[in-house]
């Protein structure tokens, strides 16, 4: 079941100039992008800082306004809705953010942080409202003793779960986790990113997942999608994106990934070398006159490429 | 035998909370040669950072305490003064932080910032300083140097933002660079040019580079020789071919298995049980790691562990990795 569906998302911003401040052009962040979410998968959104795939995240949840473009999530179209119509669809829809250390209010206790989507949407007793955040605490591996501090007492991979456990207090169908762990270090990671995995299992959760290092989106993710300057380039299961990469772009960031063995450095730089000498050469044959890419085309069931 | 750049002997830095000193850096050795890339790894909190500020001496020193030696050219740099010290900050031996952004001077444009280093150090003339400043841009690969010299960091990208950095780091040709963490804040693609462009600076002036980060990937990139760290102490030192083939420490061998490998999929990631001990309450006499992999046998251990050598050039601290296996396994 479809629970996700964006077509045509886009969100553009004005260039004013002049003496008028009329709008001489646009910043097209995101432009014309479209993908599925099935229930349950986990979708991976790929690209450089500046590629849109932030501004995809906070666009479904309305925290930015979007420019045209329909965004269906269970059935109903999310872009007719004011703000305020919103609000019973963030309880479905929770995000998870990049640095856990500005993403939590310093002078909020733990239980507060924790507790503030229950108070905004359900009338839980003093005493309901203490048992369920300690019960969710418990699930992210925190004592339950800690909802009395805050969080500069806590490192930055156990604030990360406090955000998460932020995030599941609602029971959401919908997490969109935004560089969860580009702040942690690998250990950290990995215990995170286990951690997600373990939740999704239990709580049946369908992620969109955003993130630049393709290791761990390799990782975590059922199907890629990978932007190159607001639009999507390609689109596919992780072992088509990795193994059978077809656009030039996707190539070469797949060639950017880190060699773990030593012994290939040289094999690794060389490939690169020409990729990076390939894509000079067809980067005409791959966008547009303005730069742009072209719309995705299916090659298998699967896997859509931009082209021509 | 050639001399090294850098030659660190039993460092300790150590810093003052309430009223007693902490070892965060515990009795490290290592040296460093020309044309050499030492990586030192590790989690947040080992050390690594504390070792970087030490080498160049930036630490509070009203609260921290460095004994030891720190050998750069023969001389001690431990025993140098304040202003001593200045002479070799910046002509001697560059640095490149983490993050650009917080690292650069906001209302300074990019070519005064790079000129600092040059009207401190030298005796160039302005026209000629300028003239240098482009020629750096130049070499770190900024695509317009002139434009590029008149703007402020906020106009920026973070890859060109850290291409400043490098070039301010590079000003005055120091035989030693140390970078701290400095493609951590960059994307992937951005990250390799960045790897590609030390490694290509290095090439033209054989200069040696510390490289501090917690990616262990980059380490495998670039790097020619590895330090871990753990806890302040080194734990395992060899060359990346050494480290990466054959691992020993228990901490090295945990670190390796928990990167999300590029094969297999959707398997539970290796997690290091616990979390680093904080400096205040350690226990120093035992192995430090051993807090962290409960299930080894106390006698497994060594009292008070030593840097045992298993292989040339390769060391590897206490007895517990003969006897250290992976939980369920």
């Amino acid at each position: 079941m479809v629970l996700l569906k964006i077509d045509d998302l886009k969100v553009h911003y004005p260039i004013r100039g002049g003496v008028f401040k009329t709008i001489s052009d646009y910043i097209r962040a995101v432009d014309g992008v479209s993908f599925e979410l099935k229930e349950g998968e986990t979708y991976g959104l790929v690209g450089e800082s500046g590629s849109g795939k932030s501004t995809i995240g906070k666009a479904i949840l309305k925290l930015i306004n979007m420019t045209s473009g329909r965004i269906v999530f269970n059935g109903q179209d999310l872009s007719k809705f004011s703000f305020g119509q919103m609000k019973p669809f963030r309880q479905d829809i929770q995000m998870i953010f990049q640095d856990p250390y500005s993403s939590l209010n310093p002078r909020k206790r733990v239980a507060d942080i924790i507790a503030e989507p229950l108070r905004n949407y359900q009338c839980l007793t003093v005493g309901e409202e203490k048992k369920c955040v300690q019960n969710y605490l418990d699930k992210v591996g925190l004592n339950p003793d800690s909802m009395y501090k805050y969080p500069h007492e806590f490192s930055g991979g156990q604030r990360q779960r406090i955000g998460i456990a932020r995030a599941l207090t609602l029971k959401p169908k919908l997490i969109i986790a935004d560089e969860p762990v580009s702040a942690l270090d690998v250990s950290v990671q990995a215990q995170v990113l286990n951690f997600l995995q373990d939740l999704q299992k239990e709580f049946k959760l369908t992620y969109l997942f955003i993130g630049h290092d393709l290791g761990v989106i390799r990782h975590m993710c059922d199907k890629i999608g990978v932007m190159y300057r607001g639009r999507l380039v390609e689109e596919g299961i992780s072992e088509e994106i990795y193994e059978n990469p077809q656009h030039i772009y996707t190539k070469r960031l797949i060639a950017a990934i880190p060699e773990l063995n030593p012994e290939r450095r040289a094999q690794k730089t060389e490939l690169r070398k020409k990729i990076a000498k390939e894509y000079e050469q067809l980067y005409p044959e791959y966008f547009d006159e303005h730069g742009r890419a072209y719309d995705l085309k299916s090659i298998s069931n699967t896997h859509r490429v931009a082209m021509p | 035998m050639e001399k090294p750049i850098l030659q660190i002997e039993n460092l300790t830095t150590s810093f003052k909370i309430k009223e007693k000193y902490y070892p965060a850096v515990d009795h490290v050795s290592f040296s460093v040669f020309e044309n050499e890339i030492v990586a030192v790894v590790g989690e947040s909190g080992c050390g690594k950072s504390a070792l970087a500020l030490s080498i160049m001496r930036l630490h509070n020193h009203q609260r921290t305490k460095i004994e030891g030696e720190i050998k750069y050219k023969e001389r001690d740099l431990v025993d140098f003064s304040e202003r001593q010290m200045n002479q070799v900050r910046g002509k001697e031996i560059g640095i490149i932080f983490q993050e650009p952004l917080t690292a650069l001077n906001p209302l300074m444009t990019v070519g005064d910032q790079i000129e600092e280093n040059l009207t401190f150090h030298t005796k160039l003339s302005k026209e000629k300083r300028r003239l240098r400043t482009i020629e750096l841009l130049t070499q770190v690969g900024i695509p317009y140097p002139t434009r590029t010299y008149d703007q402020f960091p906020h106009e920026l990208s973070g890859g060109m933002r850290q291409r400043v950095m490098i070039s301010i780091a590079i000003a005055c040709n120091p035989s030693l660079v140390i970078a701290d963490e400095p493609t951590t804040a960059l994307d992937v693609t951005i990250q390799v040019q960045i790897l590609e462009l030390l490694k290509s600076i290095q090439k033209d002036t054989k200069m040696g580079i510390i490289l501090i980060t917690h990616d262990l990937s980059v380490v495998a990139e670039v790097a020619d020789r590895i330090i871990v760290m753990y806890a302040g102490q080194v734990v395992e030192i060899g060359t990346v071919k050494q480290i990466f083939a054959n691992p020993l420490h228990p901490y090295t061998r945990s670190l390796l298995k928990s990167i999300p490998s590029q094969v297999t999929n959707k398997k539970r990631l290796h997690v290091i049980d616990g979390m680093v001990p904080s400096i205040v309450n350690m226990n120093r006499e035992r192995c430090r790691f051993s807090p962290r992999i409960p299930w080894i046998s106390r006698n497994a251990h060594e009292e008070s562990p030593d840097l045992h050598e298993v292989a040339p050039e390769h060391l590897v601290r206490c007895t517990c990795y003969k006897h250290f296996y992976f939980k369920g396994s």
